[in-house]
């Protein structure tokens, strides 16, 4: 009896990891191989014969060489300040829009109408970079775009080369980024909303407070853990970017650079369009190791004050 | 009853701020949808129209110049592109779900050994990854991802996140005793897997499916970074080429080489070509997606990775 269960029981382990095998597979080639790729990132790579392993063994260590390199570049400063100061606006644009639409859509009477417009503003979700960087096209081409239009029907100014001119891409980037993600952001914060308890509500019109007090003292309280929750993982990824946002969206001019490089970039440009591999692979490094920290800290934070929402 | 409606009339808003609330939030509402019926009207716009006045919302002049022309020259660019994106979907859809199923599920069962460890394997490439350039490399030298059909597939086959939802649901929604029993009557873990397992967590399957196949259809960024045969170019990738190039929609075909169909491939009216290509390529999914927005919010509040 004994000795049979204990057979049965090894061939279901024998069973079980046959089971894992595909995906093994998988985080193998496309996760762990890359990650020890990564130490390309302290060698000064060379292509030679052989192939991509014989190339990493017949390279030379150089240390720390390519990250020194790499910060002593402006394109490093631009690329880090680009990528830190979008994630910060972004969270805050999000964040507070969000939150306002869902309080607002929550305060309709006509539940049907909400419904409608829910469904509307969840439509850019489905929408990919590259429909959206025909959107933007239309606003913003130089010769027939609706912006250009506009300036010149009321004489404000004369036709602007928006694909030239990186100033303005930072608030074009952030609407864009609020107009893709309102909806969707919306929808979880609206459910929070749903489910808090009327009694408060109740409660609160018998003490005579007035709804704009029932949203201040009720229901932004019941929203914080939820919000305050999204906004540290989204810090924790505050190195990285959405690359199509980036690229494809500003249609990769050259000189859009200064205000649309980011990270994941710089590392495409760096590898893909210049051939280089050292100060990129330092660049996604760093990126990665950073990205890493914050995680860790981010999950300890949200373990101390809401163990139900840490992730490990 | 009498007090209750008073209480919710008390907590809802006055008339006029409903009517102030609606008209701002329909705005917005619009704004989501504006730019699509913009793009939407570029494209039956006469191309005169917009070199004299620009993109309009009401073209001066309407024309199917930009649709006739995908018609004669890009029609077996976009089919083509239409079958890739189609296969593409089914097909890691298909594969990934089921390799992930496997694997969530061992690592479900309390008694697999080494479902710890496996499972370490699946969190630590969500925390830490290797950056985009020895992944780039790998695929491209080691694994040889060059125009190559799989190279659409592999990518976007396995999602951690994906992975553990499916543990979760299978750990908290199979009732043990079940398990337990088809054991005693004799079934191996695979038919357990298969006949008892898979049939019970239809529902998580069915949305994680969902959003895969939303995320292969929308993916860009691997055609992108691997594939520039024409042949090989799913939809977006394709938007993307006309976008800097129209004449690749008449690539695919052997069209160019007449002299009329060159003629025509001079004469195309580019701008409308491009937008008829972006509508006839988004519309589709547009007209589905109202029906299942339910399932995508649905399964965008599942979560929870703890175990």
């Amino acid at each position: 009896m004994g000795s049979k269960e204990k057979k049965a029981s090894r061939t279901s382990t024998g069973i079980f990891l046959i089971m894992t095998i595909p995906v093994l597979i998988y985080f193998i080639f496309e996760a762990y191989l890359p990650m020890f790729g990564a130490l390309l990132a302290f060698k000064q790579f060379h292509f030679a014969r052989g192939g991509f392993f014989a190339s990493f063994w017949s390279s030379p260590w150089v240390g720390f060489q390519n990250f020194k390199f790499l910060f002593t570049t402006d394109a490093a400063l631009v690329m880090f300040r680009n990528t830190i100061l979008y994630n910060l606006v972004f969270i805050i644009t999000v964040t507070v829009c969000s939150v306002a639409l869902a309080v607002c859509i929550n305060e309709l009477l006509n539940k049907k109408m909400a419904k409608i417009y829910q469904t509307m503003m969840f439509f850019p979700y489905f929408l990919t970079t590259i429909v959206v960087s025909y959107f933007v096209f239309s606003f913003f081409s130089m010769d027939m775009g609706s912006v250009n239009g506009i300036l010149t029907h009321l004489h404000i100014h004369t036709p602007v080369n928006w694909y030239a001119k990186p100033v303005a891409w930072p608030f074009i980037i952030i609407i864009v980024n609020l107009w893709k993600g309102i909806g969707y952001t919306s929808i979880l914060y609206l459910a929070t909303i749903v489910g808090i308890d009327s009694q408060y509500y109740e409660a609160a019109v018998m003490d005579g407070a007035s709804k704009w007090q029932q949203i201040k003292f009720i229901t932004i309280p019941h929203l914080r853990p939820i919000i305050t929750l999204m906004v540290i993982m989204a810090l924790s990824g505050i190195l990285k970017s959405d690359f199509g946002m980036f690229y494809v969206i500003p249609q990769n001019a050259g000189a859009l650079l200064p205000t649309t490089q980011t990270i994941d970039t710089y590392q495409y440009r760096g590898l893909v369009t210049l051939g280089s591999i050292g100060m990129p692979a330092a660049a996604g490094l760093f990126q990665s190791f950073v990205g890493l920290i914050l995680i860790l800290t981010v999950n300890k934070v949200v373990k101390k004050f809401d163990s139900d929402s840490a992730m490990f | 009853m009498g007090r209750k409606n008073k209480f919710v009339a008390a907590t809802s808003i006055g008339p006029v701020a409903n009517v102030i609330l609606n008209i701002i939030i329909a705005i917005i509402a619009i704004c989501c949808i504006y730019p699509m019926i913009f793009i939407f009207m570029i494209s039956i716009s006469s191309e005169d129209a917009l070199a004299l006045h620009g993109f309009k919302l009401i073209p001066s002049a309407f024309s199917k110049a930009g649709y006739h022309a995908v018609m004669q020259l890009g029609g077996a660019q976009l089919l083509q592109s239409y079958m890739i994106s189609i296969a593409v979907t089914v097909v890691g859809t298909a594969i990934g779900i089921f390799i992930m199923a496997l694997y969530a599920y061992a690592i479900s069962r309390q008694d697999f050994k080494y479902r710890r460890f496996f499972t370490w394997v699946a969190v630590i490439p969500m925390m830490f990854s290797g950056g985009f350039v020895p992944m780039y490399l790998i695929n491209t030298q080691v694994l040889k991802f060059n125009n190559h059909f799989w190279a659409l597939i592999i990518p976007g086959l396995v999602s951690t996140m994906y992975l553990l939802i499916m543990r979760t649901y299978f750990k908290n929604s199979i009732p043990p005793g079940l398990v337990e029993a088809a054991r005693i009557d004799g079934a191996d873990e695979f038919t357990i897997f298969f006949k008892i397992v898979m049939p019970l967590a239809k529902p998580v399957i069915a949305t994680l499916s969902l959003l895969m196949a939303i995320g292969y259809w929308g993916d860009w960024y691997t055609p992108f970074l691997y594939i520039t045969k024409s042949s090989l170019t799913p939809l977006q990738a394709l938007l993307y080429q006309i976008q800097a190039n129209i004449q690749f929609i008449a690539n695919n075909a052997a069209l160019s080489q007449s002299p009329t169909m060159a003629a025509l491939v001079k004469n195309m009216p580019t701008e409308t070509t491009q937008m008829a290509m972006v509508v006839l390529a988004t519309i589709p999914i547009a007209c589905a997606y109202p029906f299942f927005q339910r399932y995508i919010i649905s399964g965008l509040t599942v979560g929870g990775i703890k175990e």
